[in-house]
Formats: C-alpha cells, sequence, structure tokens
C-alpha cells in the first residue's frame, strides 16, 4: 500500500514529461469524443483538443522532453484526423463499428498471441539473447497446433487441442534449440540466425502444409476440437463487461495466468534474479556460480514453447484453419510490445493491447466503409509499432548483454 | 512507472542518440575482442570455398527435405536445374546470332532462340532485381545495419514505377526511362531513410522499423491497386494497375518482348554492381559507412559522424531496393496487381544474396545469379509438377534461402574448436 501512495505522490505535476502525457491523453480525447457513445457531430470540438494537444507537445518539446512532446504531437494529429474522419461519416456506420464491448473483446483475442510472443521473448532477452526468430515460433506453433489437433483428433475426440498445443510447444522448442546453439555456442550474430530461422520456419511450415493439405486446406471441423471457450453464463447480463469477458477463449485466460506467473518468477523469485543476472552482466553472474549457458539454454527454448503456444492459440484457438505465412508479423510485433513495455511483463501487456485494439479496429471497419478502407488500416499495428519502437515513451534500455554472446574463461 | 526508475530518469543524463550510447562491453574497461565487432563475425568464412560450402550444405539438407516427404532429391534438383536455363551454356555448336538493335547476323557458339535460352532470359530477368535487392542489404551492412527492409522499398520504387509509368503519354523513351528508374529509387531511399532517422536521431532498432515499413507497405500497396483503390486500372473488376505506358518500357535485347525477353535491366544492375564497388572502396563516403560498420565508437573518435552515416546508407540501399521495383515495373512486369505486392518476395531473397555473397559487389552477383536460378526454375512457369509441386518449390527454395542465412554467418573454425573442446571433455 505505501508503495501505491508514494507513487502517486511521487508524479511531478509541472514536470513537463507529466504534462507531455496529459497531452497524449488529449489527443486521444479528441478522437474519442467523436465516436460513440458521445458522438460528437461537429468537427470543431476534436480539432480544437487536438490542436492544444499539439500545443502541449510542441511546448514539451522545447522543455527537452523530445519523446514525450513527438508523443504528444502525434497524438493530436492522429486524434484531429480520427475525429475529423468519424464525424464526416455517418452515425449509423460508426454504430456499426464502434461497439466498444465488441472491440474490447476482438482486442482481447488480437492481443492474445502477441503476449505469447512477447512473454517468450521477455524471458529470451533477459537472458541476453536477442530473439527475432519469435515470428517464426509462432508460426511453426500455429502449424504443429493444427497438426498435433487433427492427428489427435480421431483418438483423442475434441480434447485433440490439447495435443496440438503440446506438438505445438515441443516444435517451438525444437526450432528455439537451433536458435540456442547458434547464438550461446556458436556465438554467431543473433539477429542473424534469429532470421535465418524465419525463413526456415515459414518454408518448412509452408512446405508441409502444400504437403499435407495443399488441395483442400485444413479441413473444416477444427473448431470442433479447437480450444474451446470458457463461457461464464453468471457474467454475461453485467454492463459492458459481460460481453467482453463473458465468452473468452481459454488460451486468453491463459495468457492472463502467464502474465502474472512471468512477473513474480523473473521479479519475485532467484531463479528470475539469476535470469536477469546473466541478461545484465553474465559475468557477474558466472563468478558467483551460476552457469550461463545453462541459463540461457533454458530462457531461450522456454521461449519457443510459450511463443509457439500463442501460435497454436492462432490456429487452433481464433481462425480454426492454418495458411502460408499466416502470423503476418504478428511475432514482429510482439518484439515491439516487448520493446515499448521495457522488457517488463505488465507494461508489455498494455503494448500489445493497443496493438491488439488496432488490428480489432481494422478487422470491423471494412463491414461499414468497404474493403478498400479496411485494407488500408489493416497497415495501422504496423505503424503504430513504428511510432513505438521510435521512442514514443522514453528511451527504452534493454538488458545490459542483450545480443552479446558470453565467452568463458 | 516505478520510484526507482523515476530518480534513474532525472539523476543520470541519458544519452541524446544511439550513437552514444555505449556499445556495453561486457567488463567495464576491459576492450571487446575482435570477434565482438559486428563486421568481423562474419570473418570465420573467407574466400570463395566457405560460401560454397554453406551452399552445398543448403542444398543437401533441403534434398534431405525433399527425400523426408517421399520424393526423390535428385530428379527435383534435375528438373529445377534443366528450368533454370543454365544448361544453355553447355550446348555449344555452329549458330547465328542478331546483334541486339539491329539487323546484322554473327556467328556465335550457343542458339539464342532455344528453350534452354529462354530459360536463362527468365532467369537473368529475375536476377537484375536480386541484384539490386542483395546491394541494398550488403550496403547497409557495410555500415552495420541489417536492412531486412528490402521488400518494402522495393514496393516504395514498385508503386512509384508505376505511377510515374502509366502517367506522361507522350514523352520520349530516353526521357521517360530514367525519369521511371530514378524516381522509383528515390523512392525507395526516401522510404529507408525513415528508418534511417529514427536509427540515427531515437536510436530505433533498424530490425524492427524496417519490418514494420515492409508491411506498412504491402498493405499501402494493396489499398493503391486493389478494388476502388486510386491506382487501379481502367477494368474497375480486376485489382490491377494500368499498363505502363510503352515510353516507359525497358528495351528488350534478347528474345522477343511478347514472350517476356530479357530487358536491358540486366545491365542496370551490373552497373549498380560497380556503382556499389566503387562507392564503398574509392570514396569517403565508402570509407566512412566502413569504418561506422566496423567500430562506431572509434568512428566518432576518429571525427566521423556516426548519425550521419547511418541515415545516408540506410538512404542509399533504399535507393538500391527503390531501382530493383523500378527495373522489374519497366523491364518486364509493366503492371502490378493486388496479389502480386502479397506473393513478390524478392526483397526477402535479396536479404540472403548478400549474406551469401559476404556483401561484396562479385559475391552478390553470383550469389543473385544463384538464387535468380533457384527460383525461376522452382516456378509454375518452368517446373514440371508432375515431378515435383511448384508450390512446394517455392517453399522449398524458402527453406534453402533460411538454411543459408543460417550457415553463412557461422564461423566454421569455431565450429571445429567447439567440437574437439567437448570431445577432450
Amino acid at each position: 500500500m505505501t508503495a501505491i501512495t508514494t507513487r502517486l505522490g511521487g508524479v511531478q505535476w509541472t514536470h513537463p514529461k507529466t504534462i507531455g502525457f496529459f497531452g497524449i491523453a488529449l489527443g486521444a480525447l479528441a478522437a474519442w469524443l467523436a465516436l460513440p457513445p458521445l458522438a460528437s457531430r461537429t468537427a470543431v470540438l476534436p480539432i480544437a483538443i487536438g490542436i492544444v494537444a499539439i500545443a502541449i507537445g510542441i511546448w514539451t518539446w522545447s522543455r527537452e522532453q523530445r519523446r514525450v512532446g513527438g508523443g504528444a504531437v502525434a497524438s493530436g494529429i492522429l486524434g484531429i484526423a480520427l475525429g475529423v474522419v468519424a464525424t464526416r461519416s455517418s452515425t449509423a456506420h460508426l454504430d456499426q463499428v464502434v461497439v466498444w464491448s465488441a472491440l474490447g473483446a476482438a482486442t482481447l483475442r488480437y492481443a492474445t498471441p502477441l503476449t505469447f510472443a512477447a512473454i517468450g521473448g521477455l524471458f529470451c532477452e533477459r537472458s541476453g539473447v536477442v530473439n527475432v526468430a519469435l515470428e517464426g515460433m509462432l508460426l511453426t506453433g500455429a502449424f504443429f497446433g493444427i497438426w498435433g489437433a487433427i492427428w489427435a483428433h480421431s483418438w483423442a475426440g475434441s480434447w485433440a487441442w490439447v495435443v496440438g498445443v503440446i506438438c505445438a510447444a515441443l516444435a517451438g522448442m525444437a526450432l528455439a534449440a537451433i536458435h540456442a546453439v547458434w547464438a550461446i555456442h556458436l556465438k554467431v550474430d543473433q539477429i542473424i540466425s534469429g532470421t535465418a530461422i524465419n525463413f526456415l520456419a515459414l518454408g518448412i511450415t509452408g512446405y508441409l502444409f502444400i504437403d499435407k493439405y495443399g488441395d483442400t486446406g485444413t479441413p473444416g471441423n477444427v473448431p470442433d476440437y479447437g480450444i474451446p471457450d470458457v463461457h461464464l453464463s453468471f457474467l454475461q447480463n453485467w454492463y459492458f463487461i459481460g460481453p467482453i469477458i463473458g465468452q473468452l477463449n481459454l488460451m486468453i485466460w491463459v495468457s492472463f495466468v502467464l502474465l502474472v506467473a512471468t512477473y513474480i518468477f523473473v521479479f519475485r523469485t532467484p531463479y528470475g534474479l539469476r535470469l536477469r543476472a546473466v541478461g545484465e552482466h553474465p559475468r557477474a553472474a558466472d563468478t558467483v556460480g551460476i552457469s550461463v549457458y545453462k541459463v540461457r539454454y533454458m530462457a531461450v527454448i522456454g521461449s519457443g514453447a510459450i511463443a509457439a503456444m500463442g501460435g497454436a492459440y492462432l490456429s487452433i484457438g481464433f481462425v480454426h484453419s492454418f495458411n502460408e505465412g499466416m502470423t503476418n508479423g504478428t511475432g514482429f510485433i510482439g518484439l515491439a510490445a516487448l520493446v515499448f513495455g521495457k522488457w517488463r511483463p505488465f507494461p508489455t501487456y498494455c503494448a500489445a493491447l493497443l496493438f491488439g485494439f488496432s488490428s480489432a479496429l481494422a478487422d470491423r471497419l471494412p463491414s461499414a466503409y468497404g474493403n478498400q478502407w479496411g485494407t488500408l488500416f489493416q497497415a495501422l499495428p504496423y505503424l503504430l509499432t513504428l511510432i513505438a519502437v521510435a521512442g514514443v515513451i522514453g528511451r527504452s534500455i534493454g538488458p545490459a548483454a542483450s545480443g552479446r554472446p558470453y565467452v568463458k574463461q | 512507472m516505478s520510484d526507482d526508475e523515476k530518480r534513474v530518469d532525472e539523476s543520470v543524463e541519458l544519452p541524446k542518440s544511439q550513437d552514444e550510447v555505449p556499445q556495453a562491453p561486457l567488463e567495464p574497461g576491459v576492450i571487446p575482442p575482435p570477434s565482438m565487432h559486428f563486421a568481423s563475425r562474419f570473418d570465420g568464412l573467407s574466400g570463395i570455398i566457405a560460401p560454397l560450402l554453406t551452399t552445398l550444405i543448403a542444398f543437401l539438407m533441403g534434398g534431405l527435405v525433399v527425400a523426408l516427404t517421399g520424393k526423390n532429391p535428385i530428379k527435383v534438383y534435375h528438373a529445377i536445374w534443366n528450368g533454370t536455363g543454365l544448361n544453355w551454356f553447355f550446348h555449344i555448336g555452329n549458330h547465328s546470332a542478331r546483334i541486339p538493335f539491329s539487323t546484322t547476323h554473327m556467328w556465335f557458339p550457343w542458339d539464342t532462340a532455344s528453350i534452354s535460352a529462354q530459360n536463362l532470359q527468365q532467369t537473368l530477368l529475375l536476377t537484375s532485381p536480386i541484384i539490386l535487392t542483395g546491394l541494398a542489404v550488403a550496403f547497409a551492412f557495410r555500415c552495420g545495419m541489417f536492412n531486412i527492409g528490402g521488400q518494402g522499398q522495393y514496393f516504395a520504387g514498385t508503386i512509384f514505377a508505376v505511377w510515374v509509368g502509366t502517367s506522361f503519354s507522350s514523352l520520349s523513351p530516353w526521357v521517360h526511362i530514367p525519369l521511371v528508374l530514378v524516381i522509383g529509387a528515390l523512392a525507395g531511399a526516401a522510404y529507408a531513410g525513415i528508418a534511417g532517422i529514427l536509427k540515427a536521431t531515437v536510436g530505433a532498432h533498424e530490425v524492427i522499423s524496417t519490418i514494420m515499413l515492409n508491411w506498412i507497405s504491402i498493405w499501402v500497396g494493396s489499398y493503391l491497386f486493389g478494388q476502388g483503390g486510386p491506382l487501379q486500372g481502367s477494368q474497375a473488376s480486376i485489382p490491377i494497375s494500368n499498363d505502363i505506358m510503352e515510353s516507359a518500357k525497358l528495351p528488350v535485347f534478347w528474345g522477343l518482348k511478347l514472350l517476356q525477353g530479357l530487358s536491358i535491366g540486366i545491365f542496370v544492375a551490373v552497373a549498380m554492381l560497380v556503382v556499389y564497388w566503387i562507392l564503398i572502396n574509392r570514396t569517403t563516403l565508402g570509407f566512412e559507412v566502413r569504418a561506422v560498420g566496423f567500430n562506431p565508437e572509434a568512428a566518432r573518435y576518429g571525427g566521423i559522424s556516426v548519425a550521419r552515416n547511418y541515415f545516408l546508407a540506410m538512404a542509399i540501399s533504399g535507393s538500391f531496393a527503390g531501382l530493383a521495383g523500378a527495373v522489374d515495373i519497366t523491364g518486364w512486369e509493366y503492371r502490378i496487381g493486388e496479389n502480386d505486392i502479397h506473393a513478390n518476395q524478392i526483397g526477402f531473397i535479396g536479404l540472403a544474396a548478400a549474406l551469401l555473397g559476404r556483401n561484396t559487389a562479385l559475391g552478390v552477383g553470383l550469389a543473385s545469379l544463384l538464387f535468380g536460378a533457384l527460383i525461376n526454375g522452382t516456378s509454375g512457369r518452368q517446373l514440371d509438377p508432375s515431378i515435383f509441386r511448384p508450390e512446394l518449390a517455392g517453399n522449398l527454395t524458402t527453406i534453402i534461402q533460411g538454411l543459408v542465412i543460417l550457415f553463412v554467418g557461422l564461423n566454421l573454425g569455431g565450429v571445429w574448436v567447439w567440437l574437439k573442446r567437448r570431445r577432450r571433455a
């Protein structure tokens, strides 16, 4: 409790950074006013508030808080743009797209693969190994998840998804093991070996997919034995919350548990301390008797298992089919969420929610505005990620030894 | 944000830009061994033997995948080889050939009109953009950056080449073609420049930013050429752009234009190999770029602006990739559809070509020929589906590409030492 109060009291309200964050919030407010339920029909309001946000941003910029200031300017411009677009389109269309509860549920669905990828990346990078292979691990998990479920369907019935998730995790671990050997023992540049693994995963899953399901695609009955939804019937009638979390996929709940477990493991147990020590200062860790290689191997292979489970959610919990290269950069967005969240579990999850929200929005737009605009909006999560890595909220400094092979003495 | 972090934020003066961030050696005061420098991590494989060995390993392992799924790898590779047209060089006889752009014929040892000659034209048509996207990766690499954004920069060049190529109906080809190529290159440079500026000013890692730029370009391209998009052609139901003007098409010097003959784009690509070599080895800019790539700390100590070189290197490499897009459009594609944008992989293949070619001009040229031949040989147009499905073969290409990248960075000497040590233990 004391920690919370000091944190609240510790905020310096007149500090340029605080004011800059206020500017970012104003930009969001500008867009929100033009959307349901308020749905202001005049463009003056969003424009005025957006201009205030931009002005605050410029002031913050001039006070040497460049990133927050830039963020406020960007948020103001985005707020004005969204606000004007929203006031220009009909209320019927807006009501069709902006159903907050449906958007909330879709956000959670889209954020889950990102969360698994980012948590996998967190273990890997906290141990000092850069993991750009998350994309390939997700894709591998997606393929082997659905492959395992289809294979197990004949004897495991509706529980086949368990086999699918296990297959996915094993395949992800195998792929991660390659990355681990290359990064830890062979001391190859970790970004290059990660890129190579992404290509390998793309090629292998594509090859096996064409070889096994090339003519007809994955079977249509996958939803029958995919990862089930959790129905919370007592929540159904609750206002707003019911529609969002009343009927979520099991893996989304697993991702919540994973998040808390990761926080406790990494920051509250001796094992987590060892993990972080190895990532920050491997020589010091080695000196006190921690086996740097062992910790790194376990972290990298574990990250493969976690990321691949996110892939399994994608194929047998979400879209119920597989396609060549179906992850479409999800792993990289997860990695960006990790950087955005400064390698900490909960901020990372907030970033994943932000990216998930933009995906959910892009998904719902075509129903009202036609495919053309929906297509353009598909670029939104990537644009947000780009803005995020540009460091809107402060420079994020990763584990000190990240990306550096450790040479034993 | 926790209390501790906040205190750190205020008390410690954070570095302002990427080049001020210390490169975090493992221990303060200890100079990192040469193997820690980005560029020198790739010295384990030297000369021509190592890339050849890498290719051999990649093809052997690719063959293993083919064999494991119940096909005969030797048959498959033989079919791919025949599709590449490289066998053309081995059929020497007594033929005559027309000198390009004239009517005179002269004696020539190879038959310029055979089927394998046509296959070779397709291989070389694919080789040209791969050389250029390979150079895009190689140039950034020499500056210590890993430009995975070749694909997006290629699309930037493609989009602007289509736009400029379909406009201006009555221009002379002498003006229109250079205009399209230059605008394409500039578009690529500007697009890559975004990643360069982000790297130079706020230190955003170029791998993530260029990948995001790739996806943005894919969706913007789909929007532009898709149903109802602003650059969609005159046929409202087909998501394909209009054809570019005749005046913007590169002249075809080998084969027939109707049969997708070889355009002079290959000469543009080879000329750029020379430009790359001169730029890297014989100019101040190249020296600075290499210095930054080898050791940014030392470069700054020597008075070189690291941030400026990050931006310049990224922009120049983007211009190579943008030119690749323009050469493809003006050389043989002439138009682009929404589907092409999702299927195109040229930028990523350039990545493998650059790494396999060890970022040298000659190496990139040879590796591009290898990948151009591989892609052409595995394409639906060349590969007999009764021997091996082209979709499978396309994925086989991706696997081989991944294996090449995986093994090319490997220090074989280091592996040998590691294995020896393990045996002793």
